[in-house]
């Protein structure tokens, strides 16, 4: 094995939301071997969670992802309804339904605008975000913040949403829609987009039930799988809409799936709009009784996992947190192997972790010189590529 | 009772030592530790479950292990529980061998409670730094928290 090369990527670049280490072991060009490299962002939330009292929890677990911030409290608080058995006010249900599926629509928005950039698509890197700014904008008018809303609370919401904005909420997402169409034309039209990602990263069916992996990582191999659906919560129940599903399992099957789960989410929303009662939005909940409780939900990325065990006082004795990419960074071991080094990029950030680049991307080559490459050069690396393909398809 | 606890109920049979349903949704089985790997490969690979985590508790009674399955197709979650009732020696058989989607979680319960995980392929730190020291175990209710490691000299 003397043309084997090891390529780290990781763990700390400035592009990257959270610092994860991949060690890439190439021959040429091909990927043989990936070691995934993780804990550098370990904050030690489950052990401090013990320390808080069950209402303050909530707002500890909203700070543990930036992007998804409802989905940690809400799989919290689903914890704490089970461990209680308390009913939860339906008006509260369908306003914790609400905020899920916008946080779902900004999230697709934001891996959809970084998926380009990172192919060399930054117009759709720009358009995207732009049009995400909106959906944060309703959060501002719903919560009072743009990011880390506070609305979950054990057995109901903090705040309601007021009659006035709704139409303003169903403007935004109505304005959303020939949005995404337009979205949708460029990507499933676009040759270069479909070259660069159909066939790559592939996932099978068999290797996402062995891994496990959650949300659109395994839909887009075709496991029907959404908690959602399966193991309902909040007001899914009482909707009308459908799991998304691909058969691929490539890049392209989850920029699909992605896609097309924000028109469900839009479907979501103006169902709730219009379904949602009028009444109290929170339980009243005071004690917490001793026993186990378990909330999981459909976070943007796969499912989330919470467990809490109380023993009758004011704070959990264990808090056991599972995010979805635990499960989904770990299926990169087989998806990102046998591909090349410049579609590791894509590759690495199709299954939406927080991203995977670097500072520093040292290539070392047995006997020569030693090459540095820093974050941008392997952006650059995968830029070229779109680049090269595109002259190729056009020159046709 | 739904088919899949049936199932479970006529297959592993006498391995259940009690059975707690928290809810129609939420059913927690007890087995003895020599037994998870059966009924781990059994829930996976027979009844097709999905596996979504473990987890690791303290308790004065001993080191509790669940072990967490979602039936998607009825919509419930099956617990397993185990108990390492020996907490200096704390081990149990991997599930990793056979389950991949294992593989991470039994490192963290590994480094964070010190449970060994006998046969497990690739036994090493996942959340803390390599040269966390040995026998200190974060998520112990004994551990003291006051950062004493950091001030340690291997640390500086």
């Amino acid at each position: 094995m003397s043309h084997k090369v090891v390529i780290p990527i990781g763990p700390y670049h400035p592009l990257q939301e959270e610092p994860e280490f991949f060690r890439l072991y190439v021959e040429g060009e091909k990927v043989v071997d990936i070691d995934i490299v993780i804990g550098y962002v370990h904050r030690g939330i489950e052990q401090l969670s013990e320390t808080k009292h069950f209402d303050q929890v909530a707002f500890l677990v909203e700070r543990i992802c930036g992007i998804c911030s409802t989905s940690h409290p809400f799989a919290y608080v689903n914890a704490i309804d089970d461990l209680t058995k308390v009913e939860v006010p339906q008006r509260a249900l369908y306003i914790r339904t609400i905020i899920a599926e916008l946080e779902r629509i900004h999230s697709h928005l934001l891996w959809l605008g970084l998926a380009g950039h990172f192919i060399g698509y930054n117009t759709v890197w720009m358009w995207s975000w732009k049009y995400r700014e909106p959906v944060l904008d309703i959060f501002e008018l719903i919560s009072g913040n743009r990011n880390h809303y506070a609305m979950m609370k054990p057995g109901g919401v903090r705040r309601d949403i007021k009659e006035e904005d709704i139409p303003r909420i169903k403007k935004c997402v109505d304005d959303l829609v020939p949005i995404l169409n337009m979205f949708k034309g460029a990507v499933m039209d676009d040759p270069v987009i479909q070259a660069r990602t159909k066939g790559v990263g592939v996932l099978t069916k068999q290797q996402a039930i062995a891994y496990s992996a959650v949300g659109p990582t395994a839909r887009a191999s075709g496991v029907k799988i959404d908690v959602r659906k399966d193991h309902p919560y909040g007001a899914y129940n009482f909707l009308d809409w459908n799991i998304i599903t691909q058969e691929d399992g490539d890049v392209f099957a989850k920029l699909i799936v992605r896609v097309l789960e924000m028109y469900e989410s839009i479907k979501i929303i103006r169902q709730c709009l219009d379904k949602m009662p009028k009444g109290p939005i929170d339980a009243n909940l005071k004690d917490i009784p001793e026993g186990e409780g378990i909330g999981h939900i459909e976070a943007p990325r796969g499912e989330c996992f919470h467990y809490i065990r109380s023993d009758g006082t004011n704070r959990p004795i264990r808090h056991k947190i599972r995010a979805p990419s635990y499960m989904n960074v770990a299926s990169n071991k087989v998806s990102a192997v046998g591909g090349t080094i410049s579609d590791a990029a894509i590759t690495l950030a199709a299954v939406d972790p927080c991203y995977c680049c670097t500072e520093r991307v040292a290539v070392f080559n047995k006997g020569s010189d030693k090459k540095i490459l820093n974050g941008w050069d392997l952006i650059k690396l995968s830029q070229e590529k779109t680049e090269k393909l595109r002259k190729e398809i056009f020159n046709k | 009772m739904t088919d899949t606890i049936k199932e479970i109920k006529k297959s592993l049979g006498k391995k259940i030592l009690n059975t707690q349903e928290h809810s129609e949704k939420r059913i927690y089985f007890d087995i003895d530790k020599k037994d998870i790997v059966e009924v781990a490969k059994f829930l996976f690979k027979e009844m097709g479950l999905r596996f979504s985590t473990a987890t690791g508790v303290d308790t004065p009674r001993g080191l509790e292990i669940l072990y967490h399955f979602a039936d998607d197709k009825e919509g419930r979650l099956i617990n397993i529980r185990v108990l390492l009732e020996d907490k200096k020696k704390p081990e149990i058989d991997s599930i990793a061998k056979f389950m991949k989607a294992a593989e991470w979680i039994e490192r963290e319960i590994w480094e964070l409670l010190g449970v060994n995980f006998l046969g497990h392929p690739d036994l090493r730190h996942l959340l803390l730094i390599d040269d966390w020291p040995k026998d200190d175990f974060p998520l112990r209710h004994d551990h003291e928290h006051d950062h004493e490691h950091n001030k340690k000299e291997e640390h500086k």
